[in-house]
């Protein structure tokens, strides 16, 4: 019976299903329930404008990070080209919203389809090339693409950029945060949604077999090109999605935000979050999108002090410094990152009152 | 005519140039398979370390070059014992990121530091090196470049082939394992090429900043250029660095005199992305055959 249950005090998995379970318990259903419902309704209504900037931010990073989750800690494969291939998914909504007069609710999906194109021609490299030799590939990939943003003024519009249309859904106008945090937060729940899911899949499960050891698998029978194309595919898919939404979002864009920094946070985050875990995505996207913000914060504050304003200004670089460190600190001290953080909180909280 | 002797002069210098960064680079991949991605913010360092001791110090320039060379050994030193150290026996992912995370750290402490305008040194180089060829002029600044590296290929040289540290640092690029077995100390080899690795990029960094003026951002990015010219020369060969480092030199140039300036930034990675399609491990790259 799949009645109400509470957890059980220990690990009493015994069958493969059960360790795929999302929820154990109708409590952690339930839970899941409340708190979409707290997200999509209780909290639009009560933040700020400047508190739905900021989440809708990390709906946007999360989107992104998820993917680029799927590719360096569920493949293994890493990329240094994720910022890029964000950049690539803005532009080609921004170009589609406006060359092609292509609707919101199309445009997104077909900017994250044409960013999947663009990752699978970066992921060709793969063929023959482990991951090291990728890592370059995507290094000249962010490179190119960056490059190409510029100087394509013919479809990107050069430095100047583009501007989009204002999104509409059925003839609604999606204007102002609290419009653009449903769709954003939309997204980001049925992209999580399908990332969970893609895991306990044989898809997913190949993913994980070749970033363990893809010697293995390919002994086991998986076309080790074939899934790590795939995996570029999806990987970039995401972050396209999430460059369209950003795009629309913030209504014009141009070449600058895209650039290889934006990739670094990207890892940052998914290293500071967890690799190989999608909770550990949505940790990492709130981690750095809060730092981010904190900094800014300082140095407003710091502006508003007529005695510190020289400061405020010499102290913007140490952004880069701190997202660096950041990274640096969690490799040797927190490898697996704040997802594990959590699970060994959650764990603890389950086996109380005994020490295990 | 002139334009391409120009063209080619210049380019000749600026891959001797890249090819003397990418040494570094080399050195740390064949020790310990680490792909550093703080390359150019070594090189930076370096070329700052260099700014501080010979303007804002007033120290002789022979005095603070030595003294450059002497602190970047130890910054490798240092990040070699506290950073990638506690690494040893991680998984790749964790040390490529490690040192994007440290190129970070470093970029944003030196613009933090010395702000992202242009810094120059002082000129030193005597204008009696400068060489002149009818129309082609060479200035001084190439002419002591080319010196300096023959200088340091040649001390590499000597120093891999014939001292028992630059063995056992062959030795442990080689057979990491088999090294061990015989008693090679091996983390304190990483720590060597480590040091070494960024005492030349030091080097680099101050020629580098003696052509083209100081710039955070402009010596980050030659940190980038060094892949096209170690992924063409083949990622563990230093031979093949240094003729990786000349043809990009010479393909960037002929780039931006006969095409167009803009490209002349993007073509070396066109060509990285090409050759890791066709060849991936370069000219002379050890190729790793592998059968499932």
């Amino acid at each position: 019976m799949r009645g109400l249950r509470l957890h059980p005090c220990g690990n009493y998995r015994e069958r493969y299903e059960q360790e795929l379970t999302i929820f154990e318990t109708d409590f952690g259903r339930l839970w899941a329930c409340v708190g979409l419902f707290v997200l999509f309704v209780i909290v639009p209504l009560v933040s700020k404008s400047y508190w739905l900037y900021v989440m809708n931010t990390i709906g946007v990073a999360t989107i992104a990070a998820i993917g680029l989750n799927i590719l360096i800690g569920f493949t293994g494969q890493i990329s240094l080209g994720h910022g890029a291939f964000f950049g690539v998914g803005a532009y080609a909504a921004a170009i589609l919203g406006t060359k092609l007069a292509v609707p919101f609710w199309i445009s997104v999906p077909a900017a994250g389809v044409a960013t999947a194109l663009v990752g699978m021609v970066f992921g060709i490299p793969s063929v023959r090339l482990k991951h090291l030799y990728l890592t370059i590939a995507t290094l000249a990939g962010q490179l190119i693409v960056e490059y190409l943003m510029v100087h394509w003024k013919g479809l990107t519009g050069g430095p100047s950029g583009i501007s989009l249309p204002s999104a509409t859904i059925l003839g609604l106008g999606i204007k102002g945060d609290t419009a653009f945090f449903w769709v954003i937060f939309g997204c980001l729940a049925v992209m999580t949604w399908l990332a969970i899911n893609l895991f306990r899949t044989r898809y997913g499960r190949a993913f994980v077999a070749i970033r363990d050891n893809d010697r293995a698998a390919e002994g086991m029978g998986i076309p080790i090109f074939r899934y790590k194309l795939l995996s570029f595919g999806i990987s970039s898919f995401y972050a396209g999605v999430a460059g369209a939404l950003w795009a629309y979002y913030t209504a014009s864009i141009t070449p600058e935000p895209f650039n290889l920094f934006l990739s670094i946070q990207y890892i940052a985050m998914i290293i500071i979050g967890g690799l190989g875990s999608i909770s550990g995505s949505v940790f990492g996207a709130i981690f750095i999108t809060m730092l981010n913000e904190s900094l800014s914060w300082i140095t407003q504050y710091l502006m508003n002090v007529p005695a510190l304003s020289g400061v405020a200004l010499t102290i913007a670089p140490l952004r880069e410094f701190v997202f660096g460190l950041a990274i640096v600190l969690f490799i040797i001290f927190e490898p697996r990152g704040l997802a594990e953080v959590w699970r060994i909180l959650r764990s603890s909280f389950r086996l109380w009152p005994f020490a295990y | 005519m002139e334009l391409f002797l120009k063209l080619f002069v210049n380019g000749l210098s600026i891959g001797f140039l890249y090819a003397l960064s990418a040494l570094g680079f080399v050195m740390i991949f064949k020790s310990s398979s680490v792909l550093n991605f703080a390359h150019g913010q070594l090189l930076a360092m370096g070329a700052f370390i260099f700014l501080v001791l010979s303007v804002w110090l007033k120290l002789p320039i022979v005095i603070a070059f030595v003294l450059t060379l002497a602190g970047s050994f130890a910054l490798g030193f240092i990040i070699e014992r506290f950073f990638l150290r506690p690494l040893i026996g991680e998984a790749l992912i964790q040390v490529i990121m490690l040192t994007v995370g440290l190129a970070a750290m470093f970029k944003g402490l030196m613009l933090f530091v010395f702000g992202g305008n242009l810094h120059n040194y002082p000129e030193f180089l005597p204008e009696a090196l400068s060489l002149r060829w009818g129309a082609v002029y060479i200035p001084s600044v190439y002419v002591a470049t080319f010196i300096i590296g023959l200088l340091f290929l040649g001390v590499f040289g000597f120093f891999f082939k014939y001292s028992s540290q630059g063995i056992y640092m062959r030795s442990v690029a080689d057979n990491q394992p088999a090294a061990l077995s015989l008693g090679v100390h091996v983390r304190r080899v990483f720590a060597l090429s480590w040091a070494i690795a960024a005492m030349v990029a030091a080097m680099s960094g101050i020629v580098l900043g003696i052509m083209n003026g100081i710039n955070v951002h402009e010596l980050s990015a030659i940190g980038l250029k060094v892949f096209p010219v170690v992924i063409l020369g083949g990622l563990d060969s230093i031979g093949g660095a240094i003729l990786g480092g000349v043809i990009i030199g010479l393909l960037e140039t002929f780039t931006g005199g006969y095409v167009s300036t803009s490209l002349r930034e993007v073509i070396p990675y066109v060509i990285l992305v090409l050759i890791l399609l066709v060849r991936p491990y370069g000219l002379f790259g050890l190729v790793e055959i592998e059968r499932v």
